[in-house]
């Protein structure tokens, strides 16, 4: 529409300044694009921030690990000299066991629990180390489109079935055996001790609706390792500054390319002019139009709430109302006057991230709880006490603890209001009995439930994945069919965020592989 | 509970509420199952029943058509959204013909709107849909519910049925033009009564009370005595339509929400009904597909045939020519037209071959005494409807 174009004051008009906000952003300011981005925050980062929960006390308010974001797109963005630095990288993992004890996982896996599993470990660890590596290069493509005659599509689905025939012929077949199973039973035909199969268990489920023993369980593993594999070799880091730091880096590198970045400025809907998204309405009432919108947003909020259906099919609109995005992680801070003392546990495992996860019992007994509108008495957990690394989050000799409580319904039956202060009690009382004296330290505490997750960070049923990872949420029927390649059926309206391919986690390529499907576009098509 | 009546479950069709009056005018026992109700096939012969139509007044129950009330602020936005015809150009007591499609712009269903109030609509349907019609709510303020047994439904069509009504008491029903809604008593009961219909002849619906319904159904027949009114079963009424040249759901396409097979499905583009579809007035489920086929070109369409000879071309596949080597579509409905002396139907033919005009051929098979014969016949593309009479538009109808 010529009409559209002559107010458009901006090529592309990115909602949302979180970290995939910000790498479209950066991305297309880079290759010449207008680029204005939006956030309603009064400041940018979304899930991926650092913020004070307590007098002095710092934290990553979301997420609390960097591990998939590709060193490529770290590189290509300069976020080093954009003043990315790193507090700590190659993490270890610790289990927690009750009782006092703790296990390494990885080099070390046997010896708590015997010459079999070390072995066990080193063909298990190797082998889905294969499948990752043949399963990477999906996440930073454009997933293809089913039922084209378009040969990118089928040339798309054949790099995929030709990276897993590439395996060789014992591994193709151990994959696709595997493929189908939940991780319960991969796990247990593996290894002896409980304790190992629990915290290996436990990244297949973490964020996901999903206990180890709900079908697809190995394939949501292995997409996580997919994706740290894509990632390069760095693994669990915790960036200098907390998770904030990242963003703040894509952000100076989204406006040294060019971009605009506005804070605190909240977009009420999306502008469709001719059946084309021609800019936005504020919530202050100002109109900015741009010749593409690109939501970062959940394809719930993107769709339902600053599109409406009404420019939409009914079909299409049936389907987002079905992405399954009901949080089910709770996030808890503490601020600690002392350094916690987990029982039998390193100095150097301090460092890294401790999983409270000692079997897959337990794990499935959590869940249980959860499918019932509870919260298990006994949580899984993810923890890191940031300040070891990055003593600058707290005042001296003070710490921080940031954990993920595995398992928390977003629609709690009981209701948060009572079921806030059970939950806390809960978890402090489950910590102490790990780090005995941990409680009485305690100078401040944050929890965050599913519903302040998604009060807090925009984000549609307090999903941090914006919709969950699972198989029938993956590639291209992720968000769903009809808006899997990033556009969406309304011309010049793209979506950008953790709901696209390759999802959630601080990945940043669902907004990467966004903005390269848009450069391919001219700028006047739509 | 009465030990008598027996379970639902072994007699699963509902009656209607006009039921006992029917029963004591089937002659031959012919019921068929409609929308979940036992209804009438036949009442005494066909040809006396359709004559009926064309030259008298007749009753036909319709109330097993699916019902659905459409209330809320955001009625008409919703409507205008659902159905591909511009709804905001429907005024308060006015009748509408829509279809309605899938994200592909295929048909789910086809059906009447009445606009009962600012905000209260009534959505009549060939099928129950009432999982669509809510997810089609999704972000709209609107309440709908199915209404189907609330309310009881005759349609009194034919030449003589506006006298018949006014002899009734309804003295209003001569000022109704096609598609009005008017609201009348009869014998104590309030009804509505729409000019409406499926014969495409002079008629109107007359929608009621189910509780009044057997009294209605005695006083319409008490005031049609001296003009030949009659009640009458599907079988003529499907004459009367295809005359008309109305499709039937699942007889001349098949739901877009029921086809299995690609290529099953049917958009009002290829279905004839171009002048349904307004592109201009914003977004509709569907649109955005519509465009595209528009763009690409209709590939088959919906048209009326007339046929050579006089037997009926049943199913018959579609030619190019006499050899039948180029299979080019095939026939949906077929019937001797008694009205027009003509042998007429209802076919889908790929392009170019649908224009005005065409020539193909019709595959007949002919059952002579058990004994198979096959037919080529000419046929070719003509105009639809293919028996339109002044009367049906004229008001006031004229006196018969």
């Amino acid at each position: 529409m010529a009409s559209t174009s002559a107010q458009a004051r901006f090529d592309c008009l990115v909602i949302g300044a979180g970290h995939n906000g910000l790498v479209c952003a950066a991305t297309l300011a880079r290759a010449g694009r207008s680029v204005l981005v939006l956030e309603a925050a009064k400041h940018v980062g979304g899930a991926a921030l650092t913020r004070e929960f307590a007098p002095g006390f710092r934290v990553s308010a979301g997420a609390h690990l960097l591990h998939m974001m590709p060193a490529q797109l770290l590189r290509d963005l300069q976020l080093g000299a954009h003043g990315l630095e790193w507090a700590a990288q190659g993490m270890a993992t610790t289990a927690l066991l009750p009782g006092g004890g703790s296990l390494r996982v990885g080099a070390e896996a046997g010896t708590e629990s015997g010459a079999a599993d070390t072995q066990a470990y080193a063909i298990y660890s190797a082998r889905m180390r294969r499948f990752a590596a043949a399963l990477a290069p999906i996440f930073a493509r454009t997933p293809p489109r089913l039922g084209t005659t378009d040969w990118a599509d089928r040339l798309a689905m054949l790099k995929i079935g030709w990276a897993i025939r590439k395996l060789g012929r014992h591994d193709m077949r151990e994959l696709l055996r595997i493929g189908g199973m939940n991780v319960f039973d991969l796990l247990e035909e593996n290894f002896e001790s409980a304790a190992l199969q629990g915290a290996l268990g436990f990244d297949a489920v973490l964020g996901a609706n999903f206990g180890p023993r709900s079908p697809g369980t190995v394939l949501t593993l292995l997409y996580r390792l997919a994706a740290e594999s894509a990632a390069g070799p760095s693994g669990l880091s915790q960036p200098k500054g907390g998770m904030g730091a990242v963003c703040d880096a894509l952000a100076k590198a989204a406006v040294a390319a060019g971009a605009t970045i506005r804070t605190g400025t909240s977009v009420a809907h999306i502008q469709v002019e001719g059946d084309r998204a021609c800019g936005v309405t504020l919530e202050s009432g100002e109109t900015i139009g741009a010749k593409r919108v690109i939501s970062s947003a959940d394809p719930k909020t993107t769709f339902l709430r600053l599109l409406g259906p009404r420019h939409l099919d009914t079909g299409f609109v049936r389907r987002v109302n079905h992405i399954r995005s009901r949080g089910l992680c709770a996030k808890l801070h503490l601020a600690l006057n002392l350094a916690p003392r987990f029982s039998g546990l390193s100095e150097s495992s301090m460092k890294g991230r401790l999983l409270i996860a000692p079997s897959l019992q337990y794990l499935e007994h959590a869940y249980n709880d959860s499918k019932y509108g509870e919260f298990s008495a006994a949580p899984a957990m993810e923890i890191t006490v940031p300040t070891v690394n990055d003593p600058a989050l707290a005042p001296a000799g003070q710490h921080v603890m940031s954990a993920i409580i595995q398992y928390v319904p977003y629609a709690l039956k009981a209701g948060w209001d009572s079921g806030r202060q059970r939950l806390l009690d809960t978890t402090l009382g489950l910590l102490e009995s790990y780090a005995p004296g941990l409680r009485a330290s305690v100078i401040g505490a944050e929890l965050l439930t599913p519903v302040d997750i998604e009060r807090e960070f925009h984000t549609s049923g307090g999903h941090w994945h914006h919709g969950d990872l699972a198989f029938d949420q993956f590639l291209m029927v992720r968000p769903v069919p009809g808006a899997a390649q990033y556009r969406t059926p309304l011309d010049g309206l793209f979506l950008c965020g953790a709901g696209c391919h390759p999802g959630g986690g601080v990945m940043g390529l669902a907004g990467r592989n966004a903005a390269h499907e848009i450069l391919k576009l001219s700028t006047s098509s739509p | 509970m009465n030990e008598n009546v027996a379970p639902h479950f072994q007699q699963p069709l509902l009656k209607t509420p006009f039921h006992e009056r029917a029963r004591a005018l089937s002659q031959v026992d012919s019921f068929i199952p409609w929308a979940g109700y036992t209804t009438v096939d036949v009442f005494t012969t066909v040809e006396q029943e359709y004559f009926a139509i064309r030259n008298a007044t007749t009753l036909y129950d319709l109330t097993p058509m699916v019902k659905y009330r459409v209330v809320g602020a955001d009625a008409l936005p919703y409507l205008n959204r659902l159905v591909t015809r511009d709804i905001t150009k429907l005024k308060p007591n006015r009748v509408a013909y829509c279809v309605w499609c899938n994200d592909a712009g295929h048909i789910i269903d086809d059906g009447t709107i009445f606009r009962l109030g600012e905000s209260d609509y009534r959505l009549c349907t060939a099928e129950r849909q009432l999982d669509w019609l809510l997810d089609s709510a999704i972000g709209f303020d609107v309440d709908i519910s199915e209404v189907t047994e609330e309310i009881a439904a005759l349609a009194v069509q034919g030449p003589t049925s506006c006298a018949v009504l006014k002899a009734a008491g309804l003295t209003g029903v001569p000022g109704l033009k096609p598609f009005d809604i008017g609201y009348f008593e009869l014998g104590g009961h309030g009804v509505t009564v729409s000019r409406t219909g499926f014969t495409g002849d002079l008629g109107y619906e007359v929608w009621m009370d189910p509780a009044a319904a057997e009294a209605i159904w005695d006083a319409l027949m008490a005031a049609g005595r001296s003009r030949g009114i009659r009640a009458i079963g599907s079988q003529a009424l499907n004459i009367a339509r295809i005359e008309a040249g109305f499709l039937s759901p699942n007889v001349d396409f098949v739901s877009a929400e029921h086809t299995i097979r690609t290529g099953r499905d049917r958009s009002p583009l290829e279905l004839g009904l171009s002048w349904l579809v307004d592109f201009k007035k914003g977004h509709f489920t569907g649109r955005r597909a519509l465009m595209a086929e528009q763009a690409r070109g209709v590939q088959r369409q919906l048209v009326g045939l007339d046929v050579a000879g006089n037997k009926p071309a049943h199913n018959a596949l579609l030619y190019t020519d006499e050899s039948g080597k180029r299979e080019i579509g095939s026939v949906t409905s077929a019937i001797w037209s008694p009205t027009c002396k003509r042998n007429i139907a209802l076919a889908i033919v790929n392009a170019p071959h649908f224009r005005i005009g065409s020539t193909v051929w019709a595959e007949i098979y002919l059952n002579r005494e058990l004994v198979w014969e096959r037919r080529m016949s000419r046929a070719k593309v003509v105009e639809r409807p293919f028996f339109a009479p002044e009367r049906r538009r004229a008001t006031p109808p004229g006196e018969f």
